[in-house]
C-alpha cells in the first residue's frame, strides 16, 4: 500500500506544482494550431441572423484567403452573451485566438489589458494604411494619443427611423429635425393604442448609447479632462431626463418599452405599433420582420435646436473592430488577415451581407451603399458621430449608467415621478460605484 | 396515513389541481409558442395558435448547430455522472466502513466545498486547466474533458453525503458473510454494497445528471464552438437581431423528451434510493 | 490484511479528494489570495503581477456609509429573503405534495410524474419560458391576470421594478420544489405503517397523525434537505441570470449576480473575490450553526 499512497502524494504535489505555474500568468502558447504559421484562428461576433448564418457568409471569404496566401484560418462564431467573458478568459491565459472581433466600445478597455497589438503606424502600413478609414471609426479603436487597439471592421451609426404611412396619416409631412419637433409629431402619433416613439428600456447598452448621445447635446463628457467620472453634472441630468421623460413626461413611448430587453421595440416599429425607433443599421431587421422598405425611412436623430460643434451630435460611432492578440505566434499571418478583411473587396461584401457602412472610404463609394438608409447613416457618420469615452473604465461607465438609465425608467413606467432630483441620485449612484483611478 | 375522512379528499383534490396548474403552466406555454409563427409569439400571448405550423421544429436545427450541442451535452452530462458516481462509491464506502484517521476532516472538507461560490474558482480554475494543458499538453480548456472534471465534482460531495447514509443502512452482517466467503473489501463492495444500493446509486446518477445539464455559468467560459453545451446553445436562439422565442420553446422540448423519458423510467428506482440515504 | 486495512480507505477517498482538491480547493485558495489583490483589466493578463491592496477590496466591500457597500449589503438582504421565502414555499408545496400523494388514489403515478417535470427541463429553457410568460404587454401572466381575471386595472412590470421580486421567488420555487417534493415522498415510504395503525386504533385524526407521526419522521430528511435548498438557492447564478440577464433589477439583485457583475462585466476581480471570500464565510458559519442546533440530539455520529 506504500506505493499508492506515494502515488497519491506524486499526484497531489503535482497538481500543486501545475497550480503554482499558474501564478505564473499568461502562457505564450495560442488557439488552435498556432505553432503552425498556416493557420489562423479568427473568432467572430455573431452579425448575421444566426450563428449558422455568419458561418456561411464567412467560410467562402476565408477559403478565399487560404487561396491567396495559403493560410487556413480556423473560424469560430461566438456569440455576444459569451464574447466578453471569452476573451477576458483568453486574456488572462494567453491562450486565445490569433484575430477577433471587438465591440468598438470596449476598445480601450481590452487596450488597457495589454493583450492587444497595437496599431501604430508601421502595422498599419502593413494593412494598406490609416488614411483609408472613416476617421471618426479610428477614433473609436482606443484612447487618444495611444495606437489604436484595433482596426475598424464593420460601422453603424444610429438613425431615426420613421413609419411613412403613420407620419402622413398624421398629417407630418417630414421627419422631426429637433426635439422639440420630435415630442410635438410623437404626441400626434401617440393615439389608438399607437405610439410616436419605441425605445429599448430594459436594454442597458441601448441605453448607455443614447445616455452618451444626448448628453454631448446638452455638453456632458460624462468623463473630465483627467479621466475621472464626471456623471453627476447638471448637463448630464438634463440629458438623462430628456430621454427618460419619453415615458415619464412627454409620454410618446409606451410605459411597457422600459423593459425590453430582447428587442421588442424593433417588433413594435415594424408592426407599425410605433411610428419612430432610434436604432443604428436597422434595414435587415426590418426586413426579417417582413416590413416594407418603402413603408419607412431613416433621418438623422434630431437635435437640439441651433446645435453646433460637439453638441451636433446625433449619435455615437456604433461598429464592430477587428483585433490581433498579441499572444499570436503568426503576428505577419494575422495582419495579412487584418488587411484582407479590411480591403475594398470583403468590405463591400461583408458590409452589405450585414446591413453595415464599411468604414474604409473607397468601399462605401460602392453603389451598394447608395440606399437612402445607408447613405444617411455613412453621412452621420461621417460629420455628426463621436466615439463613446475611450477610457479604460468604458466598461463600467456602460453599464452602470446604463443601469441607471434603467432604473429610471421602470420609476417612468410604473407611474413614479421622474424629477431632476431623482436622476441625479442615480448618477450620483452610478460614478461613486466608478472604481478609482 | 390511513383512510382519510372527506375533509382531507377534499384538501388533497383542490391543493393537487392547483399545483397540477402551476406545474404545468409554463410547459403548455412551450407547446403552444412552438406552434406558431414568429409574427405570433412577438404579439400578444394566445393560447390558441391563430396559425399551427410546425416550421419552428424544422429551422431549430439550423439556426444553431442543436444536435451538436445535444450530443456535447449528453457526452459530457453522461461522462460526468458514471465518474462522479463511481468516485462517490469509493468513498463512501470507505467513510461508511472503515473507521480511520481523517474521516471527518474529509467529511467536512468535502461537504464545505458544495458552499463555494461559483465565481470564486471559475477564473483560477480556468487559470489552472490552461496551465495544466501548457505543462502537460492535456487540453482541459475548451474541452470536454475540463467540463466532465469540472461538473463532477460539483455534484460529489452531495452524491457522497447521500451515499454514506445509504451503504450505513445496509446491514454490516451482509458484508461479514462476504468475508468469511473469502471476499476481499473491494469484492465486497462490488458484489455486495453496490447491488444492495442500486436504487441510491440511481438516485445519486439523476442528480449529478441534472447539475451537469443545466449548468450556464462554467459552460459559458469554458467551452467553444466544438465543444459548446446545451445550456449555452440554447440562447443562440436570442440572436442580434431577434429572439426567436417559438424556437426556443420548440429546441427546449425537442432535447427535454428524451431527458424526461429517461428520467421517468429511473423514477421508480430514484424514490427507493433517497428515503435510505437521506434518512441514514 | 491488516496493512490493506491501513491504506485501503485513503486509496478509495484520493479520486475525490484529488479532484476536489484540483477543482474546488486549490482555485479557491486562488480565487482568496486575489481578494486581496487590485486585479483590474490592467493586470488581468499576469496576475500575479497586480500589486497587493492589503484589506482594501474588504474594505470598500463593507463600507456601507458609500454605494458599492450600500448595494452590496442590499444585494445580500434581498438573497436573505429571497432564500426564506424560495426554500420555504419549496419546502411547503413538497411536503403538501407528498403527503398528498401518500395514500394510493386514481391518477397518482400521473401526478408524480407531472411533478418532476420541472426539475427535468434545463435551467435555461425552464428560465427563459418564464421570463416570456412575464413580459407586461405580451406576456400569459398579465393575459390571465389583467385581461381575464381583472385583478389589475393596469398591467403591472414583473421583470422591472418591485415585482421583479415575487417574479424571481416564483421562477425558483417553481423550479426547486419538485426536489423537496422527492426527497420527502421518499422519506415518507420509511414510515413504518405499523405507527399509523396504532395511532388510529387511539382515535387520532388525520391531522393529527400528520403532526404527531409523519412531520417528525421527517425530521431526518428534512435536516439535510433543507440545508442543501438553502445552499443551492443562496448561490443560485442560473435563475437570475436567465431572467433578468446581466443586471438584475435592484429589489431582485441576487448576491450571485451582484458579485459577477462586480468581477466578469466590469472586470474588477479583486473586489469580486472578496465579496465571493465574504460570502463563503457567511455561508460557513450558518451551516455550522445549522448543524450543530439540528445534530445536537443525534449525537456524534456524523
Amino acid at each position: 500500500m506504500r506505493i499508492n499512497r506515494l502515488a497519491a502524494a506524486t499526484a497531489l504535489v503535482s497538481v500543486l506544482t501545475l497550480t503554482a505555474t499558474a501564478c505564473g500568468g499568461g502562457s505564450t502558447s495560442g488557439g488552435g494550431d498556432n505553432s503552425s504559421p498556416k493557420t489562423l484562428t479568427y473568432w467572430a461576433s455573431n452579425q448575421g441572423t444566426s450563428l449558422e448564418h455568419d458561418k456561411q457568409v464567412l467560410e467562402p471569404e476565408l477559403r478565399k484567403f487560404e487561396a491567396q496566401t495559403g493560410i487556413k484560418v480556423k473560424l469560430e462564431v461566438v456569440p455576444w452573451s459569451d464574447l466578453l467573458n471569452r476573451i477576458l478568459a483568453a486574456t488572462a491565459s494567453g491562450q486565445g485566438p490569433d484575430v477577433l472581433n471587438i465591440g468598438n466600445t470596449w476598445s480601450a478597455s481590452l487596450q488597457a489589458t495589454g493583450a492587444l497589438l497595437p496599431f501604430d503606424d508601421a502595422t498599419f502600413g502593413k494593412i494598406g494604411g490609416k488614411d483609408r478609414f472613416v476617421p471618426s471609426t479610428i477614433a473609436s479603436a482606443g484612447a487618444a494619443g495611444k495606437a489604436p487597439a484595433a482596426v475598424p471592421l464593420y460601422s453603424m451609426a444610429y438613425g431615426l427611423y420613421y413609419n411613412k404611412k403613420l407620419f402622413e396619416a398624421a398629417g407630418i409631412s417630414k421627419p422631426p429635425a429637433t426635439w422639440d419637433e420630435l415630442v410635438t409629431d410623437g404626441q400626434k402619433l401617440t393615439k389608438d393604442g399607437k405610439y410616436g416613439l419605441a425605445i429599448e428600456g430594459g436594454n442597458v447598452s441601448e441605453n448607455v448609447h443614447h445616455a452618451f448621445a444626448f448628453g454631448k447635446q446638452h455638453g456632458a463628457d460624462w468623463f473630465d479632462a483627467a479621466g475621472k467620472p464626471a456623471f453627476a453634472t447638471p448637463e448630464a441630468v438634463a440629458a438623462i431626463k430628456q430621454y427618460v421623460d419619453f415615458i415619464a413626461k412627454d409620454k410618446i413611448a409606451a410605459p411597457g418599452n422600459a423593459e425590453y430587453a430582447a428587442n421588442q421595440s424593433v417588433t413594435d416599429f415594424a408592426s407599425g405599433k410605433a411610428a419612430m425607433l432610434m436604432w443604428q443599421a436597422a434595414g435587415a431587421s426590418l426586413k426579417s420582420h417582413g416590413m416594407n422598405p418603402d413603408d419607412y425611412a431613416v433621418a438623422p436623430i434630431p437635435l437640439p435646436a441651433g446645435a453646433s460643434g460637439g453638441k451636433a451630435t446625433s449619435s455615437m460611432v456604433a461598429g464592430i473592430n477587428l483585433a490581433v492578440f498579441k499572444n499570436s505566434k503568426n503576428t505577419e499571418g494575422a495582419l495579412q488577415f487584418v488587411k484582407f478583411m479590411t480591403g475594398n473587396e470583403e468590405q463591400i461584401q461583408l458590409n452589405k451581407t450585414y446591413g453595415s457602412i464599411p468604414p474604409v472610404k473607397d468601399a462605401q463609394a460602392d453603389p451598394a451603399f447608395a440606399t437612402p438608409e445607408l447613405k444617411t447613416l455613412s453621412n452621420v457618420l461621417a460629420t455628426s458621430a463621436a466615439p463613446l469615452p475611450q477610457v479604460a473604465n468604458e466598461s463600467q461607465f456602460e453599464t452602470l449608467v446604463g443601469t441607471a438609465v434603467k432604473n429610471l425608467l421602470a420609476a417612468a413606467a410604473a407611474g413614479k415621478p421622474v424629477t431632476e432630483d431623482s436622476v441625479k441620485a442615480e448618477l450620483t449612484k452610478a460614478q461613486q460605484q466608478m472604481p478609482a483611478g | 396515513m390511513l383512510r382519510p375522512p372527506p375533509s382531507f379528499r377534499w384538501a388533497r383534490r383542490v391543493f393537487l389541481t392547483l399545483l397540477t396548474g402551476f406545474v404545468l403552466t409554463p410547459v403548455l406555454v412551450m407547446v403552444s409558442s412552438s406552434l406558431k409563427p414568429l409574427r405570433d409569439v412577438q404579439g400578444p400571448f394566445r393560447w390558441i395558435p391563430s396559425e399551427l405550423t410546425f416550421r419552428p421544429y424544422l429551422d431549430i436545427w439550423s439556426t444553431v448547430p442543436l444536435a451538436d450541442y445535444f450530443v456535447n451535452s449528453l457526452i459530457v452530462s453522461v461522462s460526468a455522472t458514471v465518474l462522479s458516481v463511481l468516485i462517490a462509491i469509493f468513498s463512501a464506502y470507505a467513510v461508511s466502513r472503515y473507521r480511520f484517521r481523517g474521516r471527518k476532516l474529509f467529511t467536512v472538507t468535502v461537504l464545505s466545498t458544495q458552499m463555494f461560490p461559483g465565481i470564486l474558482f471559475l477564473l483560477p480554475l480556468f487559470l489552472i486547466f490552461v496551465n495544466i494543458g501548457n505543462a502537460t499538453g492535456v487540453a482541459l480548456y475548451g474541452s470536454r474533458g475540463g467540463l466532465i472534471l469540472t461538473y463532477l465534482t460539483f455534484s460529489l460531495p452531495f452524491s457522497i453525503w447521500m451515499l454514506v447514509g445509504y451503504f450505513d443502512s445496509i446491514p454490516r452482517d451482509l458484508d461479514e458473510a462476504a468475508a468469511v466467503d473469502g471476499c476481499g473489501p473491494l469484492r465486497t463492495l462490488v458484489r455486495i454494497v453496490v447491488p444492495a444500493a442500486t436504487p441510491g446509486i440511481v438516485a445519486v446518477s439523476v442528480y449529478a445528471f441534472m447539475t451537469a445539464w443545466g449548468e450556464v455559468l462554467f459552460a459559458s467560459v469554458m467551452t467553444n464552438d466544438t465543444t459548446r453545451t446545451l445550456s449555452v446553445g440554447l440562447q443562440g436562439y436570442a440572436t442580434q437581431n431577434d429572439v426567436y422565442w417559438n424556437q426556443v420553446m420548440a429546441a427546449s422540448l425537442v432535447v427535454s423528451v428524451p431527458v424526461v423519458a429517461g428520467f421517468l423510467l429511473l423514477q421508480r428506482y430514484l424514490v427507493a434510493g433517497l428515503t435510505a440515504g437521506a434518512v441514514k | 490484511m491488516t496493512r490493506r486495512r491501513l491504506g485501503l480507505p485513503y486509496l478509495l477517498l484520493l479520486p475525490a479528494l484529488a479532484l476536489e482538491l484540483l477543482i474546488h480547493l486549490v482555485p479557491m485558495v486562488v480565487g482568496m489570495v486575489m481578494s486581496f489583490k487590485r486585479l483590474t483589466q490592467f493586470y488581468i493578463r499576469d496576475w500575479s503581477t497586480a500589486p497587493w491592496s492589503g484589506l482594501d477590496n474588504y474594505r470598500v466591500s463593507v463600507d456601507f456609509s458609500a454605494p458599492i457597500g450600500r448595494s452590496l449589503l442590499n444585494s445580500f438582504w434581498v438573497t436573505c429573503l429571497f432564500t426564506a421565502l424560495a426554500v420555504g414555499f419549496s419546502w411547503l408545496l413538497g411536503t403538501a405534495a407528498a403527503v398528498f400523494l401518500q395514500e394510493s388514489f386514481r391518477g397518482r403515478g400521473l401526478l408524480r410524474t407531472l411533478f418532476l417535470v420541472p426539475y427535468a427541463l434545463p435551467v435555461y429553457a425552464a428560465v427563459i419560458t418564464w421570463s416570456f410568460m412575464f413580459q407586461r404587454d405580451t406576456g400569459l401572466v398579465n393575459h390571465l391576470l389583467v385581461d381575464q381575471l381583472h385583478l389589475f386595472d393596469e398591467k403591472p412590470f414583473w421583470l422591472i421594478g418591485d415585482n421583479s421580486f415575487t417574479a424571481l421567488v416564483v421562477v425558483a420555487v417553481w423550479k426547486t420544489w419538485p426536489f423537496a417534493f422527492l426527497t420527502l415522498m421518499a422519506g415518507l415510504q420509511n414510515i413504518p405503517r405499523e405507527l399509523y395503525e396504532a395511532a388510529a386504533m387511539d382515535g387520532a385524526g388525520v391531522w393529527q397523525q400528520l403532526r404527531k407521526i409523519t412531520l417528525p419522521s421527517l425530521r431526518p430528511v428534512n435536516q439535510v434537505l433543507v440545508l442543501v435548498l438553502f445552499l443551492w438557492t443562496f448561490n443560485d447564478f442560473n435563475t437570475p441570470y436567465v431572467l433578468f440577464g446581466k443586471s438584475a433589477p435592484e429589489q431582485a439583485d441576487l448576491i450571485s449576480i451582484h458579485i459577477y457583475q462586480s468581477s466578469f462585466v466590469t472586470w474588477n476581480f479583486g473586489a469580486g473575490s472578496a465579496m465571493s471570500v465574504l460570502l463563503l464565510l457567511f455561508l460557513l458559519l450558518v451551516t455550522a450553526v445549522y448543524l450543530f442546533l439540528t445534530s445536537r440530539r443525534r449525537g456524534a455520529d456524523a
